[in-house]
């Protein structure tokens, strides 16, 4: 089971309180958590990628095991705790500033 | 006993605030939709509970949102605005060529005669429409398809598709506004449009009567001359009395003819209204005195009205969909700003109160007029 954690906004969105758990088949990869993410929660089509492109949002980032995933393939594996569901998986607003 | 609904997007979330006919008392509902823009919300002419609105940010993008109760409850309803075919380019801001990329809603137009339907005026500028309440929508090509969209170029606030006006005595007809190309008309129900931009004099372009690329702000019109419109542009305030085909200038006595909004009385169609602002630099009201003027002569002779709003210390702007007219016997005239206060007046103007005073600033103002 992979844990994913919305930021608020998004969570607000899908109608959820807290962390997601996603069954995810095959290689877990940043694509594939986020096509279950979205086929289980279709309102969050377009907000954490791009309805075309498929890229990430220019201010979401993905964090997880403390490491800034963000710049990576999406089809490089995630580590094994998020595949174990050990750690979650993070989908994060980037910081305003000011 | 009549009620009307007003709609009020802000920076930070959506507002709904409502009163009896006499326009004294408010009830007011939100934030919906906390922490997020709201460009527009806007109700159905056939189905006052149907409403639809805008929600946007810049870290997930655009979200479409449908009431069925008149905002009570929200469902999110297709978010995906694909341009039509090949997306060709637009100029960007140095004269180069630039790919049209979907950025937001801005406006929101439902049908006079169909809830499910509503166009979307979108930035960049393009024209989307659902016929299914929502649940996909599709680009009306033709109008970035005329053959001028690779000279339309954005202005400061980006390049939208801000107003739109719907024909009520023809089906095929309808005006949009795009800041900064101009006024385009369509006579066959959107499949081909011309631009209507002529009599405009913008100093900022090189060639000032240009086709296209003037900043209009808004346009507005009575539904019961639609060949009758008002505009206020980047500096001047325009009519035509021919649909289009030629404007004429009817700023007359303003302090400054430059503002955003601009609207029409609902029983008088030669009663208008702007809210001039200061520019190009500064965006406030003149002298620091929030003053709507009226004009009973479709322009040219305007009177300031000023009774109940500030006339001193007061620098706010008043953004370009951010007014609104209801249509009760006596009209109701309803404007929202910056600085996060919406005011109103249920007697045409004559005098104003303001409905709530602290809200986020303010993006636009609609109101329903509920039987």
């Amino acid at each position: 089971m992979i844990r994913v954690v919305l930021p608020a906004h998004l969570r607000t969105l899908a109608r959820v309180s807290s962390e997601v758990q996603l069954e995810v088949a095959g290689p877990v990869t940043q694509r594939s958590v986020l096509d279950a993410l979205e086929t289980r929660y279709p309102m969050l089509q377009g907000t954490i990628r791009d309805h075309v492109t498929r890229e990430r949002r220019a201010f979401v980032r993905f964090f997880a095991c403390q490491e800034d995933l963000s710049h990576e393939s999406p089809d490089t594996p995630l580590p094994d705790a998020v595949a174990s569901g050990t750690e979650p998986f993070l989908v994060v607003g980037a910081i305003a500033g000011g | 006993m009549s009620k009307v609904r007003v709609l009020v997007g802000t920076r930070k979330g959506a507002f709904i605030l409502e009163s009896d006919g006499k326009r004294q008392k408010w009830d007011v509902s939100g934030p919906h939709f906390a922490g997020w823009e709201l460009y527009h919300v806007k109700g159905s002419p056939v189905d006052p509970n149907r409403l639809y609105a805008s929600q946007s940010s810049s870290w997930f993008g655009q979200l479409m949102q449908r009431s069925n109760d008149g905002g009570k409850t929200w469902e999110p309803v297709d978010n995906k605005f694909v341009y039509d075919g090949v997306t060709g380019t637009h100029q960007w801001y140095d004269g180069k060529p630039h790919p049209w990329e979907f950025k937001r809603v801005w406006h929101l137009e439902p049908s006079l005669t169909d809830p499910d339907t509503v166009y979307a005026g979108v930035e960049d500028a393009a024209l989307f429409r659902t016929t299914d309440g929502g649940k996909s929508w599709n680009e009306l090509a033709g109008l970035r398809g005329h053959g001028s969209g690779s000279r339309w170029q954005p202005g400061a606030g980006g390049m939208g598709l801000h107003t739109m006006l719907l024909d009520p005595t023809d089906p095929g007809r309808m005006y949009v506004a795009i800041s900064a190309a101009g006024t385009f008309r369509t006579d066959d129900g959107g499949a081909t449009w011309k631009p209507i931009n002529k009599g405009l004099h913008s100093q900022f372009l090189p060639e000032p009567t240009a086709e296209v690329g003037h900043c209009v702000h808004r346009i507005a019109m009575h539904k019961s001359r639609p060949n009758v419109l008002f505009m206020q542009k980047h500096w001047d305030v325009m009519r035509t009395d021919d649909a289009g085909e030629q404007w004429r200038e009817v700023s007359g006595n303003l302090p400054t003819d430059f503002g955003f909004v601009i609207d029409v009385h609902a029983h008088e169609p030669e009663t208008i209204y702007v809210v001039p602002i200061k520019s190009d630099s500064e965006h406030f009201p003149p002298e620091g005195k929030l003053r709507v003027f009226r004009s009973k002569t479709g322009g040219d002779e305007w009177e300031p009205l000023t009774k109940g709003l500030p006339q001193s210390d007061c620098y706010v702007d008043v953004l370009r969909e951010a007014m609104a007219i209801d249509s009760l016997d006596s009209c109701g005239v309803y404007f929202g700003t910056t600085g996060g206060q919406v005011y109103a007046s249920a007697d045409a103007g004559d005098s104003w109160m303001p409905i709530v005073r602290d809200l986020p600033a303010v993006l636009s103002v609609e109101v329903q007029t509920l039987a």
